[in-house]
């Protein structure tokens, strides 16, 4: 099994408090990890060391160079600094997915536009490709921002709390799509809620400071509590304090 | 012969400054407007006057301590704000008074008569000089090569700079370039409308623009468009109503976004009532 990164010995602070302590773990090719752990526990600066955006105080993250690097890397930032009322299409935010490929003097071609437009066909917004951001719904704003990160085929995508802004309708869609996207691309998403993800990640990282990586879909209160990862568990299925699979 | 006309024509002379001021105040307004910079760009406006104080006492051209001061207190309004320690708002105001605090002091402590200060506080597009031209067309150049050639950088890091930020480790240098570009603009155009009223030049145009576009390129042309016409309409009531250019350019252009929004709300209604009859 190849690794696509290590993240190795990853100490890093945020505004100045360290809130990742010693973080080891290896993502192999088509993982879906979904990272999990109390609020301020470091999942959100986990995913921006990874990206570069932090710089660990110790530590690295090491990339399998054959098949990663920064530029395929697709990121769903958690609270988008966007703003909605700004004049840019569907079409453009979707694009922007490409800068990193394109570096800053890009120029879009003919053939961008087919690759952006085929993502957003594909989920499922192609009427609303003039639309304007502040017309949209949440959910749909979710996709076109999946599409932003989806756009450059990457080959690890990174979603920060996915869930957040996605009406409970197109919940499962969208998650149904994440896995479909997973038979391809390896997949880290942070979430509060276990209790759906589990239905559709392979294996957990729970972060607290540190990390203990779970290479199951299931998980229990009682290994919540030895990883040191106070979040509680809403138990699906007949097996109680047990998150399994939907049956 | 031609360039005897260029110099004695003070008429072509303002209408060449209303075509370039457009031009530039229509490219750095769509900038500030997206990105919420009207503030900001308030504070550099005032801050340059401290320059334009100082270049009086020095006995230099006003406009190149303008740019100066202009240009430094953009750079240390965004260094500031990158970092949390001063609230943003707040650093604004210190250096929105503070520069005029130093431009009366400098102007005050100059010996003699300052007879065009009035210009530079409510602008004078009839006096403008060649020079002033030539440095307005100069940053026109410069512009609209900047945004043509890095216009999807731009767009981004106006739209998401957190985003931005995972495809270009230069976001903060584009920043910092692009607001000592929007404080040149400011600082050539307060020939043509002031200290005071300078801002609107840049404001009104892209707040217009929105109404009838959703594309941030489209929002610079139609800025562009709709500063000329206001600038130039502006010109023309004043020439005959004899009244100061600047102020009727900026009464011009409030009365633009004013028809404008009634136009934009009437085409509003008009669809509602057919999606309704269409029921």
């Amino acid at each position: 099994m190849t690794h696509l990164f290590e993240v190795s010995d990853v100490s890093a602070s945020y505004n100045g408090n360290l809130v990742l302590e010693k973080v080891s773990f290896k993502v192999r090719e088509k993982d879906f990890v979904g990272i999990i752990g109390p609020n301020g526990g470091g999942k959100t600066t986990l995913l921006k060391v990874i990206l570069g955006l932090i710089k660990p105080v110790k530590g690295k993250v090491v990339f399998n160079k054959d098949v990663l690097d920064y530029s395929n890397i697709g990121y769903l930032p958690q609270v988008s600094e966007s703003d909605i009322t700004f004049p840019v299409s569907v079409r453009d935010v979707v694009l922007s997915g490409l800068m990193h490929k394109k570096g800053v003097a890009a120029r879009m071609t003919r053939r961008d536009f087919k690759i952006a437009d085929e993502v957003i066909e594909k989920l499922g917004i192609m009427k609303l490709r003039n639309a304007r951001l502040s017309e949209m719904s949440g959910g749909e704003l979710q996709r076109v921002y999946l599409g932003r990160a989806l756009v450059a085929s990457p080959k690890l995508l990174l979603l920060d709390e996915p869930g957040n802004f996605v009406d409970s309708s197109f919940e499962q869609n969208f998650y149904d799509m994440l896995k479909e996207v997973n038979n391809i691309i390896t997949i880290l998403m942070v979430s509060h809620d276990v209790g759906t993800i589990s239905a559709y990640v392979k294996s957990f990282a729970c972060v607290n400071k540190s990390l203990h990586y779970h290479d199951s879909e299931k998980i229990t209160n009682e290994q919540l509590k030895g990883y040191g990862c106070p979040i509680q568990l809403i138990a699906h299925g007949d097996v109680p304090h047990t998150v399994l699979k939907n049956h | 012969m031609g360039i005897e006309l260029f110099e004695y024509d003070y008429l072509l002379r303002s209408v060449l400054a209303a075509i370039l001021g457009s031009i530039t105040a229509g490219i750095a307004g769509t900038y500030i407007v997206s990105r919420r910079l009207v503030f900001l760009s308030g504070g550099i406006t005032h801050a340059s006057f401290g320059g334009i104080g100082l270049g009086y006492f020095l006995g230099l051209n006003p406009v190149i301590g303008a740019a100066l001061f202009g240009m430094a207190s953009a750079a240390g309004i965004e260094y500031l704000s990158g970092r949390q320690e001063v609230k943003e708002d707040s650093a604004i105001g210190f250096l929105w008074a503070f520069g005029m605090a130093l431009g009366i002091i400098f102007i005050y402590l100059t010996p003699g008569y300052t007879p065009d200060l009035m210009s530079y506080l409510f602008g004078s597009i009839l006096t403008i000089t060649n020079s002033d031209l030539i440095a307005l067309a100069i940053l026109s150049v410069v512009l609209i090569i900047f945004f043509l050639f890095y216009y999807r950088t731009i767009l981004y890091i106006s739209f998401d700079e957190g985003f931005a930020r995972t495809f270009s480790r230069r976001v903060t240098f584009f920043k910092y370039l692009l607001i000592v570009l929007v404080s040149l603009v400011i600082v050539m155009n307060i020939r043509i409308a002031g200290v005071v009223l300078v801002l609107s030049l840049l404001t009104i145009p892209p707040n217009i623009a929105i109404l009838f576009t959703g594309s941030y390129y489209k929002m610079i042309i139609v800025s562009v468009v709709i500063g000329l016409v206001g600038t130039l309409m502006g010109l023309a009531a004043s020439w005959y109503l004899d009244i100061p250019t600047g102020a009727t350019v900026i009464f011009t252009l409030v009365l633009l976004w004013v028809l404008s929004r009634i136009i934009v709300n009437i085409g509003r209604k008009n669809r509602r009532r057919r999606l309704l009859l269409n029921q």
